[in-house]
């Protein structure tokens, strides 16, 4: 049986439901990402989990015991929110300490575990600082420290990178993840950016409007979207609808065809080979290494990446071309 | 429990005030403190002279501290801490005291004798309210100013072309309206019954006349605190009509 | 430039002077002297020449004698009666004030109950002075409701214990009135700071309530509460209305002390009331100190 599993957990607030039958099961030791937009009930789920907010039904257990309704400060469930929530009052040193103080610790241990901590988040020096005197990144980092010193069975991040700027974050989540294989931590990080997810996760968790659209490894849910939401959602997928698939490739669907940008090749207008569609070439976006190109076939725009190795290779507009897809590249979503 | 037992220690004044003031005639409840109350002539001029009193103020005190309050926090930033003490000190020197200043610095053989007569001794009065006022109305104002980006709004009408006065007028007041009409309610609550100043600069306002109803009749005192009550009542209100109003207004600006 | 071009037209020249952001800060400093002439010539020169007539006889003259005279025996229990109805009345309203708007904002009670305290702290809190007193009298003077229910129906004479309006008790419990709304209306803020991820931060790292209360609330709000009960001490010991009107000259106050001293009604020695004046002014300058220093201590936590 699984670490932690959840069964059949539903949240309504007043009128609207905003978790609907949440199902998962997390191994000991597993890196998971909630991943999915804004207001989509991740916070909630992981509100459930922590024990700040109450199942409207459902279960949660943590090797086999319920812990649905016991009380945060039972569940040894440790929470790093997306505001960090370090107490202003308490320097780096009071805050780390705080839980150890509340499960009675002595003080040499409290000063021991607190000072191991602190060299694992690299904070040496910032131990008498208080909050407001330390960056969002180091604040970021206490708030993990403080979580970490507990030794919590579960390890809970909240969009715990959102408010820092690009490069912090990159650093951050290195070292998160770093950390969390060392301490052999169960972990659920939650995020609406997808590249994070695909970085950071052994598994993901794709959650759209409070439910679980689609969960897997990393790789497996970028490459094989099972709804036209994941779909949009992780990539930049050209997604047709049934009568343009019929049209254009004369495939009859149900649902959606989903086909990445990077798996379309050009040919040039006189290629000879079979099954290739007439295409012009719209527009072209410069990204770094990828040229992204808009083109149009049979009155559908399609999104092509190319790499970009000379300048020689670009496109203009107007160009004629010929695009070939193959079937395996195709794949149906609901 | 504490809200129960708040609500009695708060609302049993009142409750006896009322039914007191119901008494004054012998054989049952009536009105008739309240009938004689307000027509007596004393009250309608002291209620009228400390209403003018208490408007003349508020416009005196927003002329006053609308610009400074924005001058400092686009340009003055530094002086904000001089400026938030200054307005704080009437808090800290009690009424009575400054208006004990002003009998001293001002009597009618000084460099300025604003005691002198009548018209000086009323604007002597009303700059005195305006300094009662200061704590509140800067700091309602202040908040306000600091809710709207009063730099980029005024950068922006500028670049548009207006000038100084259009873009107080026009640009900054219409956003801090309700923030000043609420310091406004809250100077009015305080000037119409203060008692120290205008008592001891001796003019007929409101505030003495209570004291000497209150000193010489049984009944009438009753009615005029409840009446008294109803006019804080109302000006409280008020700010919390204009409170409510404000919220979508600072969300669009 | 849709709008009004009117107040345009006559404005470009004026416009022209007062724009340039690089011009020296003399123009600047413009912009805020009226409020410093004003804050001078009705708040700082009246208080500094009542300071600096403390110092001076008749004449004139230097002298500490006015300042010696504060320690005559009528004046230091003046001033000891001023201090302690309005300790009373700050600690009392500080102490109830602080539940009553914890209960009202984070005792999980109906959402009408906070706006409707709000509302009536803020009538409250302004409903000092003369109306009040006459307030009190109606209840708990002798002709008052709650004496003459309890001397008709419990058979009880409330002033037959000693009691009195006009007594420390009578005065504290009518400053009550305003202080109590006051703390509200002051401490709210405070509280409203309190961030909930604080209480559940406390929980998920297995502190109790309790623990939350002692090791985090209470070390945040004590400077915000210690700071409000010392505003509302100076606030009392300021008041003159009040006490006047529910006690004229016979209760033995300081501001009263001084009222009569101004209007000439007891005793007129004019450097002698200034030397009063100069005693509140220290006073209350001292409490108000303390709130100033609590509360940049307050803030300077916040992040
Ligand atoms: N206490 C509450 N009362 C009512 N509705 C709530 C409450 N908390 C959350 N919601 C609603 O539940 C939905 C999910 O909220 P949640 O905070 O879980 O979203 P989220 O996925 O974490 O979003 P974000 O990425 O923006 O943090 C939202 O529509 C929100 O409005
Ligand atoms: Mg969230």
């Amino acid at each position: 049986m699984a670490y932690l599993t959840i069964n059949n957990l539903h949240k309504r607030f007043a009128d609207h439901v905003v978790v609907h039958d949440f199902n998962m099961n997390i191994e000991q030791g597993e890196f998971v990402t909630f991943l999915g937009p804004s207001g989509c009930g991740k916070t909630t789920v992981l509100r459930m989990i922590a024990g700040f907010e109450t199942p409207t039904s459902g279960h949660i257990r943590v090797g086999g015991e319920d812990i649905t309704h016991q009380s945060p400060q039972k569940r040894g469930i440790g929470m790093v929110f997306q505001s960090y929530a370090l107490f202003p009052n308490m320097n780096v040193t009071q805050n780390i300490g705080f839980g150890l103080k509340m499960r009675k610790c002595d003080s040499a241990e409290i000063a021991r575990k607190v000072a191991e901590v602190i060299k694992l988040v690299e904070l040496s020096g910032k131990e008498n600082h208080y909050p407001h005197e330390l960056s969002g990144g180091q604040r970021q980092r206490v708030a993990l420290a403080r979580a970490l010193v507990v030794e919590p069975r579960i390890l809970l991040l909240d969009e715990p990178l959102s408010a820092l700027d690009a490069r912090i974050r990159k650093n951050l989540r290195e070292q998160i993840r770093d950390i969390q294989r060392r301490l052999g931590l169960t972990t659920i990080f939650v995020t609406h950016d997808q590249e994070e997810a695909l970085t950071m996760s052994d598994r993901i968790f794709v959650m759209n409007q409070g439910r679980v659209e689609q969960e897997g490894r990393a790789e497996m849910v970028y490459t094989e979207p099972a709804t036209e939401f994941v779909a949009r959602f992780m990539g930049n997928y050209n997604l047709l609808g049934a009568a343009d698939s019929q049209r254009l490739l004369g495939l009859s669907i149900n649902g959606h065809l989903a086909i990445r940008p990077e798996s379309i090749h050009v040919l040039d207008a006189h290629s000879q080979q079979a099954d290739t569609l007439a295409g012009t070439i719209r527009q072209h976006q410069l990204l770094g290494n990828i040229i992204r190109y808009q083109i149009e076939s049979a009155g559908v725009t399609l999104q092509v990446d190319r790499l970009n190795r000379t300048a020689s290779d670009l496109m203009p507009a107007g160009t004629e071309v010929r695009l070939q897809i193959s079937r395996d590249d195709m794949r149906e979503v609901r | 429990m504490a809200i129960a037992i708040g609500t009695i220690y708060f609302l049993l004044p009142l409750i006896a005030t009322f039914e007191f003031s119901l008494k004054m005639n012998r054989d049952g409840y009536s009105f008739e403190a309240y009938k004689v109350v307000l027509s007596d002539p004393g009250f309608q001029a002291t209620f009228g002279y400390s209403t003018l009193m208490a408007v003349l103020t508020i416009i005196v005190g927003i002329l006053l501290v609308v610009p400074t309050a924005y001058w400092i926090q686009l340009k003055l930033p530094r002086l904000r801490p001089l400026v938030e003490f200054i307005t704080l000190l009437p808090l800290v020197i009690p009424a009575i005291v400054i208006v004990f200043g002003y009998l001293k610095l001002y009597n009618s053989s000084a460099w300025l004798p604003l005691t002198g007569n009548d018209r000086a001794t009323d604007f002597l009065l009303m700059c005195s309210y305006v300094t009662l006022a200061l704590p509140y109305l800067y700091r309602s104002i202040d908040a306000g100013l600091r809710a709207i980006d009063v730099r980029t709004l005024t950068e922006a009408a500028e670049s548009l072309g207006a000038s100084w006065p259009s873009i107080l007028l026009q640009v900054i007041f219409p956003n801090v309206k309700s923030a000043i009409l609420s310091g406004a309610f809250l100077t009015f609550a305080v000037v119409i019954g203060e008692f120290t100043m205008a008592s001891l600069l001796g003019r007929p306002a409101f505030g003495p006349y209570l004291q000497l109803i209150g000193a010489n009749r049984a009944y009438e005192p009753s009615a005029l605190a409840i009446i008294a009550f109803l006019v804080t009542w109302a000006s409280m209100g008020l700010i919390q009509v204009f409170a409510r109003n404000a919220r979508p207004a600072r969300k669009t600006a | 430039m849709p709008t009004s071009p009117d107040s345009v037209t006559h404005c470009p020249p004026e416009a022209g002077q007062a724009r340039p952001r690089l011009a020296p800060s003399a123009l600047n400093w413009l912009g805020v002297v009226p409020f410093f002439l004003f804050a001078l010539l009705f708040l700082i020169l009246p208080t500094a020449t009542l300071m600096i007539g403390a110092f001076q006889d008749a004449n004139g003259h230097f002298t500490l004698g006015n300042i010696a005279k504060l320690f005559d025996d009528s004046i230091l229990s003046a001033y000891w009666i001023s201090f302690e109805v309005s300790a009373a009345s700050a600690l009392g309203g500080g102490l109830i004030g602080l539940l009553l708007a914890l209960a009202a904002i984070q005792g999980g009670l109906p959402g009408w109950i906070r706006p409707t305290l709000m509302t009536f702290s803020g009538v409250a809190s302004n409903f000092a002075g003369i109306p009040l007193s006459f307030a009190f009298l109606s209840t708990l003077g002798r002709m008052g409701l709650v004496t003459v229910l309890l001397r008709n129906y419990a058979d009880f004479d409330l002033y037959s214990t000693g009691f009195s309006i006009l007594s420390f008790i009578g005065l504290t419990l009518t400053y009550l009135y305003f202080q109590i709304p006051l703390m509200v209306l002051i401490v709210t803020p405070a509280i409203d700071g309190l961030r909930a991820e604080w209480r559940e931060a406390c929980e998920s790292l297995g502190g109790s309530s309790l623990a939350y209360w002692w090791h985090i609330a209470l070390p945040i709000l004590w400077p915000s509460i210690l700071g409000s009960t010392l505003l509302l001490f100076a606030n009392a010991f300021g008041a003159v209305a009040t006490a006047y009107a529910l006690t004229g000259s016979s209760l033995n106050i300081v501001p009263i002390l001084l009222y009569a001293q101004i209007r000439g009604d007891v005793l007129h020695d004019q450097n002698l009331g200034y030397a009063l004046a100069l005693g509140m002014i220290v006073v209350t300058g001292l409490s108000n100190a303390g709130y100033i220093w609590l509360r940049s201590r307050a803030e300077r936590g916040r992040e």
